[in-house]
């Protein structure tokens, strides 16, 4: 089971939420649990769990390389770029490496093969264990605008297809292309919220991003009792499960920003994280019992 | 005419609630235009009763679509694509390809290599965005579709209206409310701006951020200044971030206590500045005069 922690507005508490089910999950119930950061332009979850990383690996993205001796300057290669990411310019070519995609399209175009590609590290993948938990991370290197290839590289390492027990994929905050890479291929969204005007907002964007991908949604309210009734409103209406509240609290804030888990700062709360977790199961079960009679 | 961007690594620290409220005092000296670059997930307006006046379409690239009566199902297409867009349904009787939009980053590898011809580059409307009116000046925002990608050219179109405004209005200061993260519409944030204000908290993660924001600022040569919100949440972590900046170099503006008055002008719909006096508008003033002081 992957269960993806989002929200459209940041700090909010995916973090928070993540690493308490996975500590939940991994120390009450023995589940095999794996905690995949992929908010890989700010990965925080290691502040939390801790992990011994052991293991480490680059990433990167393949961009052109123009054997100069060879090109006839036709400009074929900008003409087939979308992103702009090559021109030329009189006798030279040049390459835009921050906003290349390494599609790749230039070089199969080249009519005269002047084209290779080699590989631009962006960023890390590091793995390693957190106690009982399967911990890895990516970490976008500073001055890097692309995270997707990091977060698709750490998913396809980590998520392959014998994938056993409970992956926890913590998101980065926003709607777009991050938060979709995440996402894609999950089995549940969990969206995490705060009950004020921009809460609300983006919740409504996390929504509507995750019915775009067809994901079951529930709700995490966090800091219940700062704002107004504009959350619950919302969701009573959109028949959206608020699956669990935890109310403002100082000393809460206070746990976090020691780097304390929620339930290591409140053991209380464990058993509140065991019936979330069996609550996105059933609602799990119940979509698969739907899907199997209309088969 | 100078640009200032509020940016901050982490998400929810404060970023908008403080471009309101310096939009509010910045508008009672001179002419000012606002843009909120978080087209993710955009908020500025619900504090600055903005009134839509013009509404723009934002075409955010292409996306490749199959048709499938011309489709030969050779699969070059598959082979090619390096996003894992293209996928191969199976009817009874025939078989073809067809694309994923949410996968396709349209970038026409599979449009100039099938030999059918048949794949077309559509334009896909990534978002919208528009100019409204504010009490405080002309506010240039965007809201970027769930699950579309571009959001750094989507901020680049917002921030270029705003210049054009400002330069065709006499405005002087342009203030953007920047996205969170470290990412593409971060560096698209940034670009060319006079003045980077980081809004940093002081948890574990609040402080592992702002290090990743500090260090990309200082990539792109930008000067930037720090606020630390929420300060007294941990006073430990408050002096863990001064003693950080002053390493980098990079001043602390002022301390901004953690007070629920925030969140209630939020659910107001106002600028903190402008719902009362508190010790938190003290603290945000005398910060506008440091930021005005660096211009």
């Amino acid at each position: 089971m992957k269960i993806a922690i989002a929200s459209g507005k940041g700090g909010t508490g995916k973090t928070t939420i993540a690493t308490s089910l996975a500590h939940t999950l991994a120390k009450e119930e023995k589940t095999n649990v794996l905690f995949l950061d992929c908010d890989v332009e700010e990965p925080n979850g290691h502040l939390f769990l801790r992990p011994v990383l052991e293991s480490r690996e680059e990433v990167s993205v393949p961009i052109p390389v123009v054997n100069e001796g060879k090109c006839t300057y036709c400009g074929r290669c900008a003409e087939v770029c979308q992103y702009h990411a090559i021109a030329v310019v009189g006798k030279k070519v040049l390459v835009f490496r921050e906003i290349c995609h390494g599609c790749g399209s230039c070089a199969l175009n080249c009519p005269v093969e002047a084209i290779a590609e080699r590989p631009h590290p962006i960023g890390v993948i590091e793995w390693g264990r957190s106690g009982e938990i399967a911990f890895a991370h990516g970490i976008l290197n500073v001055g890097e605008p692309m995270a997707s290839p990091i977060i698709r590289h750490l998913k396809k390492r980590f998520l392959k297809g014998d994938f056993t027990g409970v992956a926890i994929l913590d998101a980065p905050p926003g709607t777009s292309c991050p938060v979709v890479e995440t996402l894609e291929g999950t089995d549940f969204a969990l969206l995490v919220t705060e009950p004020t005007p921009f809460g609300l907002h983006d919740l409504e964007l996390a929504v509507q991003v995750a019915r775009e991908l067809s994901l079951p949604i529930g709700v995490v309210i966090n800091r219940d009792g700062i704002g107004d009734e504009g959350v619950e409103r919302f969701c009573q209406e959109n028949a959206i499960p608020v699956l669990m509240r935890i109310p403002f609290q100082r000393e809460i804030a206070e746990a976090y920003a020691t780097g304390k888990t929620l339930v290591e700062a409140f053991p209380e709360y464990r058993e509140r994280f065991k019936t979330l977790f069996s609550q996105i199961a059933s609602i799990l079960q119940a979509r698969a019992e739907i899907s199997g009679e209309r088969r | 005419m100078k640009q200032i961007v509020i940016l901050s690594g982490k998400g929810g620290t404060g970023k908008t609630s403080l471009a309101a409220a310096f939009a509010h005092l910045a508008s009672r000296e001179f002419p000012v235009v606002l843009v909120d670059a978080d087209v993710d997930a955009a908020n500025l307006e619900l504090v600055l009763s903005a009134r839509i006046t013009e509404r723009h379409s934002f075409i955010g690239g292409k996306v490749a679509i199959i048709d499938p009566d011309k489709c030969a199902a050779c699969g070059i297409c598959e082979t090619i694509c390096r996003f894992d867009a293209v996928v191969k349904p199976e009817e009874p009787d025939r078989c073809y390809y067809s694309v994923s939009p949410i996968s396709c980053e349209g970038c026409a590898a599979c449009y100039y290599q099938c030999p059918e011809g048949a794949i077309q580059m559509q334009d896909r409307e990534a978002g919208e965005w528009f100019v409204s009116e504010t009490p405080y000046g002309p506010l240039v925002h965007a809201r970027l579709h769930p699950a579309q990608e571009n959001s750094g050219k989507l901020v680049t179109v917002v921030r270029q209206k705003a210049r054009q405004l400002a330069l065709d209005e006499g405005r002087e200061l342009i203030i953007i409310d920047g996205p969170p993260g470290i990412g593409c519409p971060v560096i698209s944030a940034v670009g060319g701006v006079d003045i980077a204000l980081m809004v940093a908290e002081p948890t574990v993660a609040g402080t592992h951020d702002l290090e990743r924001i500090i260090q990309t600022v200082e990539h792109f040569r930008v000067r930037g200044a720090v606020i630390v919100n929420k300060y007294d949440l941990s006073i430990k972590g408050t002096q863990a971030i001064e003693e950080f900046c002053k390493n980098h170099n990079v001043p602390v503006l002022g301390k901004v206590p953690f007070d629920p008055v925030v969140t209630e002008a939020m659910v107001k719909g106002v600028p903190v500045t402008a719902f009362g006096d508190s010790r938190v508008v003290e603290v945000i003033s005398a910060v506008w005069g440091a930021v005005r002081g660096m211009l």
